[in-house]
């Protein structure tokens, strides 16, 4: 089998599983109404699948910032921080998070994904180990496998189960980097930081947290799970994204670390790409000053959430294991979960559809995420619909 | 040198294996992970968990990248074993 013909299988395959499901995914989005709202199909459709959690998207500062960055820098930086691409903007926003986790460094990358890829890849290498969460997002296997670190996995938000790995590992550990994430992308859960914590302490390792989906959501100032756990000063490394809560594109690094200012010199996802142009960093840098006082967007945020996952559950819906800004609904197949999209999809909300391999442990979601934009009519309306539409799940 | 042979782990994995075979399939050493029990990426990492808790060893999913039949796992396996001695 050659490479193209290759392709054809994995194509064939994936027809064979859902073949009216490929339309579900890359749907084109016509318009963008608001923080809320879009255009897809010709009708208007209430987004409840966007990652964006405090609803910045048409904040007022953020858009004056880019178009003023877009007019005075330009649309691109055409070069790698390393050369021509490092604008005061990019240091200045470095700085700003530094000062917002009140942690000695930061780097800032040019998009999360990156963030994880060049600092794992930066901090472990060949010799050493990386202890992950099973769940744990694309952008850490990726990282993981880049750096050539022996990879181990343990089981979902499991403490036991990471303490009996890191007990294996002996005198390994203190070359170990421990993986978690403060919420979870699929799920929606959140890591049991304080416990992870504790043995990070005992066995002598290394902790990264990524806060992509925590950043702004959790905490009084929205730093993330280490700050809602008072833990911030334990953690070694905290990565992030500018693509949900800030509603830019981008990622960062900090620490306390003195060490971390060599990962610009080792990560190859830092040096050899163009660094984010000056409308992002301008864009990026407005909203973490909305989203660092935004306790009256996080309260929203909360309120939107609470209020569907308690919906969903009384209409009968398996959920994922806690409330967030995140509530999978778990369907027993890939067929169910595609019937339920398409179903919302009629009645104009527009939700993830999450199916094996992305979905954890073999299960097929309908990924909700909730932002402080949508209104309390939105969020009934969404709880109605899907109330309505229970029944097709018992098919 | 360890307790336990390759052969003994192989036929150990047979067993571990057999919730994968489908009607009266018969798993052997020289049964392909892949191919014959329709092992994907996710089940297969799903698996290295259970072998790790199992043979009280750590299994680095980077070691995985030559392992197609169950003899090629029993080998890894007891290799890990014999370097933890």
């Amino acid at each position: 089998m050659n490479l193209l013909e290759k392709l054809d299988a994995a194509a064939a395959l994936r027809k064979a599983q859902l073949p009216e499901g490929l339309g579900a995914f890359g749907i084109p989005i016509e318009e963008t109404l608001s923080a809320t709202e879009a255009r897809i199909g010709g009708r208007t459709v209430l987004m409840l699948g966007t990652n964006n959690y405090l609803g910045l998207s048409f904040a007022d500062e953020c858009r004056q910032a880019a178009h003023l960055a877009i007019d005075q820098e330009g649309t691109g930086t055409t070069g790698s921080r390393m050369a021509n691409g490092n604008y005061l903007g990019h240091r200045a926003l470095e700085s700003e998070f530094a000062a917002f986790y009140n942690c000695r460094s930061c780097i800032v990358f040019t998009t999360g994904f990156q963030a994880n890829l060049g600092t794992i890849s930066g901090l472990v290498g060949q010799g050493d180990v990386v202890l992950i969460d099973g769940d744990a997002h694309a952008s850490i296997y990726d990282g993981c496998v880049l750096s050539g670190a022996d990879i181990i996995r343990f089981r979902h938000n499991d403490a036991a189960d990471l303490e009996k790995r890191l007990r294996r590992l002996g005198g390994r550990c203190q070359n170990t980097l421990i993986i978690v994430e403060g919420i979870y992308s699929m799920l929606g859960d959140q890591a049991p930081l304080a416990d992870i914590v504790q043995l990070k302490n005992t066995y002598g390792a290394t902790l990264l947290i990524d806060e992509a989906h925590s950043l702004g959501v959790l905490g009084e100032t929205g730093q993330g799970l280490v700050e809602m756990t008072g833990l911030l000063k334990e953690v070694d490394f905290i990565t992030g994204t500018f693509s949900k809560s800030l509603c830019g594109i981008g990622g960062y690094c900090v620490s306390n670390h003195a060490q971390l200012e060599q990962l610009r010199y080792v990560s190859h996802s830092y040096i050899f790409t163009a660094s984010p142009s000056p409308a992002t960093i301008a864009s990026t840098r407005a909203a973490l000053n909305l989203l660092k006082n935004g306790c009256f967007l996080r309260e929203r945020l909360w309120k939107n959430a609470h209020r569907l996952y308690s919906s969903l559950g009384k209409s009968g819906y398996k959920l994922g294991p806690q409330p967030g800004p995140i509530v999978a609904v778990i369907l027993n197949s890939p067929q169910q979960a595609l019937m339920l999209w398409n179903a919302l999809m009629e009645q104009g909300i527009y939700v993830n559809l999450v199916l094996p391999p992305a979905a954890p442990a073999g299960s097929s979601l309908i990924r909700c995420s909730i932002s402080a934009a949508h209104t309390p009519e939105q969020i009934d309306r969404v709880c109605s619909v899907f109330a309505d539409l229970y029944p097709l799940t018992l098919q | 040198m360890p307790e336990i042979t390759q052969a003994q782990i192989a036929e150990m994995l047979c067993e571990q294996l057999a919730s994968f075979a489908e009607n009266e399939m018969v798993i052997s050493a020289e049964t392909n992970l892949i191919t014959q029990l329709a092992i994907d990426s996710v089940k297969l990492l799903n698996l290295v968990m259970e072998i790790e808790d199992y043979f009280d060893i750590s299994v680095p999913l980077n070691t995985l990248v030559d392992v197609l039949t169950v003899q090629d796992l029993a080998n890894l396996i007891y290799k890990i074993k014999s370097a933890s001695k």
